[in-house]
C-alpha cells in the first residue's frame, strides 16, 4: 500500500515545469454553457422522439393513497400510459442489494400506497408531448387517508434521538470545566431549512436496446446512478449505461437517484420508445433533498487571557423517517479550536418531511454559523480582537484526535486577510459608525472544511496524432472538473492543454465517485495523474525500445516530456511520431488512486477566514453587503479561475445563508412555502459588491501526489457568521437566527430604542 | 399550460371586441405575469389577444401641462423617457426598483397595473385560494408569512398588490384612460382602479370585461419635492416588503393592502402642519393590527416617516 511518503517525491504536476498547473484557464465547456449548446440531460437527442413523462405528486405528508382514480387522464389526448402504485411495472423493495457490491439499493418509484412526505411521486403520466402529459397529469385524481405527521421542527425537540451508531464525544470533563470557568458564552443558533435551487432541474432520457438501458440523467454520481437504476429494476449493471455530460448545478442535491431515472427508464422499456422526465421548479423543492434546519446551543468557558478550557458544540437537526441522513453540524468543531474539555454530538428528530439530504458543505455550513458567532460573543466579553482570542486558542495538534495537523495556515489567512481587508478599521466598539441612515460594520470568521480522498480510477489513450483523451467516470457539475483534468493530464504528459481531451459522465469509463464533500479534484485529479504517470511509462518503454526512435536504448531514466516532445537529452522525437510510427493504433492505460495507508495518521483540512462589512438600514432593517473577502489555504491550486469562482460561489451561498435563505414549513399542510426562485431568495448581482478572495501558497504533500485539496465547499463554511457578526459590529444587535432579514434586524433595533 | 388560441389585434376596437365577446378570452401585452400564470394553470384563457404592439406604447404632453404615456409602452422606456426622470423622478425610481432589467423591457404600463399578487398560496396549485378558486378559502391567513396587508384585508383574502409603479402613479394622482366594451372612452384615477378584497377578492378591478388600458394620465407635476422608497429582502428583484411614494403633498404605500394605498391621514396631517413621523404614525394608526403584522406596520411607519423627510414634504 501507498505511504504519504511516496507523495512527498517530486512529479510532473509538483514540477510544473509547463506552467499548465494553476493557471487560470477558462473553462472547457463554458462557451457550451453561455451559448445554451451544451446538451443537459433532457436536450439529448434519442435515436427516435421521446415521448414525455410527468410526475404527480402527494399533497399530504403522511398516510396512505386510498383511491386514485386514472380514467380521466388515460382517455386524454396523445396519453400513453398512467402509472399509480396500483399498476407500475415490479420493482425491487426499497433499500435492497442484489449485488452486494453495488454502491446504491433499489429506489423503487410508486413503490406503496404509503405516502412519507408532501410531494412524494403518487402517480406518473407519459404523453406525446408535455404538454398533454401535463394536461393529463391534472386529470389523475388521487384520494388520501392523511394521519398524523410530524413537520414543526421547534415543537418536535422531544423527538430527538442519537444518530444511529453515534455517540457524544466527550474529552476531559466539559461540565465541571465550564461551570468553573470565569468567562462564559451559553447561546442557541438556529439555520433553516434551505434549498439547493440547482439551474437546472432533475431530469432524465432513457430508451432500451434489446435489454440494455441508456440514460442521460443529471447526477453527480455516476456509478451510484448507474448502480441503483440497475439494483431497482433488477439488471445487472453492465445492462444500464448512464451517462451525465453536462450538470447544471448540483451542490449535493445530485448526489442520488430520484424518479425521473427510474421511471424514465421503465416507461421506455414498456412504451419501446425513448422517454424523458423531468422535475418542475416547484417539484424540484419537496421532490429531491434539502439541507435540513439545525439549531445549535454553543457553550464556551475561557480564562481572562483567551484561552478556552471548556467547549461544546451540540446541534440539533432533522431527517426523514425513514431516513438515516444527519446534518453533523457539530464535526467541524472538533477540529478548529484548542480546550482541554469539551463536548460535542448530535441529535436528530425524524420527521414526516421531505428528506432531508446533503448540500454544499454539509455540516460546516450551518455549524459555523453558531461557533463563529459564538467566538466573536466571547471575545467582546474578554475585550479581545476576535482574531487574537483565535490565535489564543490555536491548537498545535489535533484538539481531539492528537493527531498532527497535515498543515495548518488558519493564523496566516486570519492575518493576512485582515492586512488586506483593512480590518484595523474596525472600531470594536458596536453601532459606531454611520453613513447617512446605513450604520457600518464588520466581521470576520474562521473556516474550516474536511478533505478527503476516495479511491478512484481514470483512462488515458493517445492516438496516432498525438491527441492525448482522458476517460472517466466523473462528472463536472459546474466546478471545472473538465478544466482541471486536462490540466493534470497536460501537465503530466508534458503537451499542450490543446492536446488533451476529457470526456466524462459515462458509467462505461474507469470509475471515479463524483462531485461531493469537495472530494471531486483531488480524488478524480489523482487518478487521472497516477493514468498519464503510467502512460509516461508506457511511452518511455516504446521510445527506449524502439529501433527507429532517437531514443532508443535509453537510459529511461532520462526521459523528459516537454511541449509534446519526448527526449533524452538532444536526442528527440514528438508523441506524435512516436506513437504513429510505433503504436499507430495508439496506447490505452489505466491508473488508479487510493486513500494512503497511513493518511489517517493527520488531520487534514482546508481553511479560511472571512472578512465582512455590511451597511444595516437603520430606518428599515434591511442588511447589505459592502465588502467581502476571504484568504484560503487548500493545498496546490490547479486553476485559478475556477479555484476562485468555486470560493466566491461559496462565499456568495454564505451571503444568502446570513441574509435572505429560508424555506418555511407549513405546519398545516407539511410543505414548503417557497417553491420558485422568485420567492426563494438567493443572493443577485446586486447583492454581491466587492467580493474577492485570494489562495494562500500551500501544498499539503500528505494529501494526495499532486498536494492539492478540495475547494468547492470551504468558501461557504463560516462566511454567514461573518456577515452576522458585521451586522453586530454595525448595530450591536446580536442576532442568532439565520437568516437575518429585515423584520428581525428591525425587531432588534427597536428594541435597543433605535 | 393549457391550449389556447391567439390573435394579434389589429386596432383598439377590434382588441377589445375580440375578449368582451369571449368570456375566455385575455389581453397580452408583455406576457411576464400572465404566461407564467398560464404556465401553473392559475390562469386558463382559452384565448389570447395580443395587445403588446398597437400603436399607443408612446408618450406624449398633455394640453393641461402632463404626460400621456400608452398602456403598451415598456417598463423600461418609461423609466428612461427624459420628461418622466425630469418631472417625475418618483414614478421612474418606482419602476427601476421593480422585478428585473429583463422583464421591464418587456413589461408594459398597463401590465404592470393589472399584474396579480405573489401571495405564496396563490401560486401553490394545491392549496385553497379565494382569489385563484372562490369559496376555497384562504390560505395565507394563519400560514407562516408574516407580510400580509395591514389596509382593508378581509375574511377572504389578506394578499396584497405588489406593483411599485403603481403606488408612485398613485402618490402622482394619475388616472387611466380605457377604451370600453362599447367602444367609449372612460378616465379612472388610478388610486380607484383597483378594489378591496371584501368578500369576492377575485375580482381585482372596476375594469369590466374587455375594457382596454390605452393610456395612463399624468397631471402636471406637483408641487414639493418627491421620493420613493422600497424596502426588499435582497438588493435587486425582488417584491417589495413595503414601498413609500410622496409627491409634493400626496402619499401613498405599497405591499400594505389589496390595492396602491393612498395614505389621506398622512396627507391630512401634512396639510395641516405635522412631522414626518407624525403624519406616518396617523396613517398607520389606522392599520390592522395582529401579532403577525405588527412588525410589517412599524416598518411602513418608519419607512413612511423617512421617505416623506426626503421629499421634504413635511413642515
Ligand atoms: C420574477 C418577477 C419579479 C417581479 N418583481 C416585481 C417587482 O419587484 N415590482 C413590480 O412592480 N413588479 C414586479 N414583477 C411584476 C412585473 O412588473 C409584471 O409582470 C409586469 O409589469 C406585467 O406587465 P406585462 O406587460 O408583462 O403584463 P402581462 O403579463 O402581459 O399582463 C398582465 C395582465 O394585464 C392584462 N393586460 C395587459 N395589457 C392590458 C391592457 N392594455 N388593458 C387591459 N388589460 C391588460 C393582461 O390580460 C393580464 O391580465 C415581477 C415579475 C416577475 C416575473
Ligand atoms: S391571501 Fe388572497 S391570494 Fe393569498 S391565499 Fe388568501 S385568498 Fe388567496
Amino acid at each position: 500500500m501507498t505511504s504519504v511518503r511516496d507523495w512527498a517525491e517530486p512529479n510532473p504536476v509538483t514540477e510544473n515545469r509547463g506552467g499548465v498547473i494553476g493557471k487560470g484557464v477558462d473553462r472547457y465547456e463554458g462557451a457550451l454553457k453561455v451559448t445554451g449548446t451544451a446538451p443537459y440531460a433532457y436536450d439529448t437527442v434519442a435515436p427516435s422522439p421521446p415521448a414525455i413523462g410527468v410526475l404527480v405528486t402527494a399533497t399530504i405528508p403522511r398516510g396512505r393513497v386510498t383511491s386514485v382514480d386514472t380514467a380521466a387522464a388515460e382517455a386524454a389526448p396523445g396519453v400513453q400510459l398512467v402509472w399509480t402504485h396500483l399498476n407500475v411495472p415490479a420493482q425491487a423493495p426499497r433499500g435492497t442489494r442484489a449485488n452486494p457490491r453495488s454502491q446504491r439499493a433499489s429506489n423503487p418509484a410508486l413503490g406503496s400506497d404509503r405516502v412519507e412526505y408532501y410531494g412524494q411521486s403518487v402517480a406518473f403520466v407519459v404523453a406525446d408531448t408535455f404538454e398533454n402529459a401535463r394536461a393529463a397529469a391534472e386529470l389523475v385524481k388521487v384520494a388520501y387517508a392523511a394521519e398524523p405527521a410530524v413537520v414543526d421542527f421547534m415543537a418536535s425537540f422531544d423527538q430527538a434521538t442519537l444518530p444511529p451508531d453515534e455517540e457524544d464525544v466527550h474529552i476531559g470533563d466539559f461540565h465541571g470545566a465550564f461551570a468553573a470557568a470565569p468567562v462564559t458564552i451559553d447561546e442557541t443558533y438556529f439555520s433553516p431549512i434551505q434549498n439547493h435551487v440547482q439551474m437546472e432541474p432533475c431530469a432524465t432520457i432513457a430508451w432500451w436496446e434489446g435489454d440494455k438501458v441508456t440514460v442521460h440523467t443529471s447526477i453527480q454520481m455516476v456509478k451510484g446512478g448507474q448502480h441503483a437504476l440497475a439494483e431497482t429494476l433488477a439488471i445487472p449493471s453492465s445492462d444500464v449505461h448512464l451517462l451525465t455530460r453536462y450538470i447544471g448545478g448540483g451542490f449535493g442535491g445530485k448526489g442520488q437517484p430520484y424518479d425521473d431515472l427510474i421511471l424514465s427508464a421503465l416507461a421506455a422499456r414498456a412504451l419501446k420508445r425513448p422517454v424523458k422526465v423531468a422535475y418542475t421548479r416547484q417539484q424540484m423543492f419537496h421532490g429531491t433533498i434539502h439541507r435540513p434546519a439545525v439549531d445549535m446551543r454553543v457553550r464556551l468557558g475561557a480564562e481572562p487571557n483567551g484561552r478556552l478550557t471548556a467547549f461544546a458544540v451540540e446541534a440539533t437537526t432533522h431527517c426523514a423517517r425513514a431516513a438515516t441522513f444527519t446534518e453533523h453540524a457539530a464535526n467541524f468543531s472538533r477540529n478548529l479550536y484548542a480546550a482541554p474539555n469539551r463536548l460535542t454530538g448530535h441529535r436528530l428528530v425524524r420527521m414526516d418531511l421531505p428528506h432531508a439530504g446533503p448540500m454544499r458543505a454539509p455540516g460546516e455550513a450551518p455549524g459555523m454559523l453558531s461557533l463563529e458567532c459564538a467566538m466573536d460573543e466571547l471575545a467582546e466579553k474578554l475585550g479581545l480582537d476576535p482574531i487574537e482570542l483565535r490565535i489564543r486558542n490555536e491548537p498545535d495538534i489535533d484538539p481531539e484526535t492528537g493527531k498532527p495537523f497535515s498543515i495548518r495556515q488558519l493564523v496566516r489567512c486570519m492575518t493576512e486577510g485582515a492586512q488586506r481587508f483593512g480590518w484595523e478599521r474596525r472600531n470594536p466598539v458596536p453601532g459606531q459608525v454611520r453613513d447617512g441612515r446605513w450604520m457600518v460594520g464588520m466581521g470576520m470568521a474562521a473556516a474550516i472544511r474536511g478533505n478527503f480522498l476516495l479511491p478512484a480510477k481514470a483512462g488515458v489513450r493517445i492516438d496516432a496524432g498525438g491527441i492525448i483523451t482522458l476517460r472517466q467516470g466523473m462528472t463536472d457539475i459546474g466546478t471545472g472538473t473538465y478544466t482541471i483534468l486536462a490540466q493534470i493530464t497536460a501537465e503530466t504528459l508534458g503537451v499542450p492543454l490543446g492536446h488533451v481531451r476529457v470526456e466524462i459522465g459515462d458509467s462505461d469509463f474507469p470509475p471515479a465517485p463524483g462531485s461531493g464533500g469537495q472530494f471531486g479534484a483531488a480524488t478524480a485529479g489523482s487518478a487521472a495523474f497516477e493514468a498519464g504517470m503510467n502512460l509516461r511509462r508506457a511511452l518511455t518503454e516504446l521510445a527506449v525500445g524502439d529501433p527507429n526512435s532517437p531514443l532508443y536504448g535509453g537510459p529511461a531514466e532520462y526521459v523528459t516530456f516537454e511541449n509534446g516532445v519526448i527526449a533524452i537529452e538532444n536526442r528527440s522525437e514528438t508523441l506524435a511520431a512516436l506513437v504513429g510510427r510505433a503504436a499507430p493504433d495508439g496506447i490505452y492505460v489505466e491508473g488508479s488512486i487510493s486513500p494512503a495507508a497511513d493518511a489517517r495518521d493527520y488531520s487534514q483540512h482546508t481553511y479560511g477566514a472571512h472578512f465582512a462589512e455590511v451597511g444595516v438600514n437603520q430606518v428599515t432593517g434591511e442588511v447589505r453587503l459592502r465588502k467581502m473577502f476571504g484568504v484560503f489555504a487548500a493545498g496546490r491550486i490547479l486553476n485559478a479561475k475556477t479555484a476562485k469562482s468555486q470560493i466566491t460561489g461559496g462565499m456568495i451561498w454564505g451571503v444568502g445563508t446570513a441574509l435572505t435563505e429560508v424555506n418555511a414549513v407549513d405546519p398545516r399542510f407539511g410543505s414548503f412555502v417557497n417553491q420558485d426562485m422568485a420567492e426563494y431568495l438567493a443572493p443577485v448581482h446586486a447583492d454581491i459588491v466587492d467580493l474577492d478572495a485570494m489562495f494562500l501558497d500551500e501544498a499539503d504533500d500528505k494529501a494526495n501526489p499532486m498536494g492539492i485539496k478540495g475547494v468547492g465547499e470551504l468558501g461557504i463554511a463560516g462566511a454567514g457568521a461573518a456577515i452576522a457578526n458585521a451586522i453586530y459590529n454595525a448595530t450591536g444587535v446580536r442576532l442568532r437566527d439565520y437568516p437575518m432579514t429585515p423584520d428581525k434586524v428591525l425587531a432588534g433595533l427597536m428594541a435597543k430604542g433605535l | 399550460m393549457k391550449p389556447f388560441t391567439y390573435e394579434r389585434a389589429a386596432d383598439a376596437k377590434a382588441a377589445v371586441k375580440a375578449v368582451a365577446e369571449n368570456p375566455g378570452a385575455k389581453f397580452l401585452a408583455g406576457g411576464t405575469n400572465l404566461l407564467d400564470l398560464m404556465k401553473l394553470e392559475i390562469e386558463t384563457p382559452t384565448h389570447l389577444v395580443d395587445v403588446g404592439r398597437l400603436p399607443f406604447a408612446g408618450i406624449e404632453a398633455t394640453d393641461e401641462g402632463g404626460l400621456r404615456i400608452g398602456g403598451a409602452m415598456t417598463n423600461a422606456k418609461l423609466a428612461a423617457h427624459p420628461k418622466v426622470r425630469e418631472l417625475y423622478p418618483v414614478l421612474a425610481r418606482a419602476i427601476l426598483a421593480g422585478a428585473s432589467g429583463q422583464l421591464r423591457n418587456k413589461a408594459t404600463t398597463a401590465g404592470n397595473l393589472l399584474q396579480r399578487t405573489r401571495c405564496d398560496y396563490f401560486y401553490d396549485t394545491a392549496k385553497p385560494c379565494n382569489k385563484r378558486e372562490p369559496g376555497s378559502g384562504c390560505s395565507a391567513i394563519g400560514g407562516p408569512g408574516g407580510y400580509g396587508a395591514i389596509f382593508g384585508a378581509s375574511e377572504a383574502c389578506i394578499a396584497t398588490h405588489t406593483s411599485d409603479m403603481a403606488v408612485a402613479l398613485t402618490a402622482l394622482d394619475a388616472s387611466v384612460e380605457t377604451m370600453t366594451p362599447d367602444g367609449g372612452a372612460r378616465t379612472i384615477k388610478v388610486e380607484a382602479l383597483h378594489r378591496l378584497p371584501g368578500a369576492s377578492p377575485q375580482v381585482e378591478t372596476d375594469l369590466a370585461a374587455g375594457e382596454l388600458i390605452t393610456a395612463v394620465v399624468l397631471p402636471p407635476p406637483p408641487a414639493g419635492g418627491q421620493a420613493y422608497a422600497k424596502v426588499r429582502d435582497r438588493a435587486s428583484y425582488a417584491h417589495g416588503l413595503a414601498m413609500v411614494a410622496v409627491a409634493g403633498g400626496r402619499v401613498a404605500f405599497g405591499a400594505v393592502a389589496h390595492k396602491p394605498w393612498r395614505a389621506e391621514k398622512a396627507e391630512a396631517a401634512l396639510a395641516a402642519g405635522a412631522s414626518a413621523a407624525e403624519a406616518a404614525s396617523a396613517e398607520v394608526a389606522g392599520a390592522d393590527a395582529d401579532d403577525r403584522r405588527a412588525h410589517k406596520i412599524a416598518l411602513v411607519r418608519r419607512l413612511a416617516a423617512a421617505t416623506i423627510e426626503d421629499a421634504g414634504s413635511a413642515r
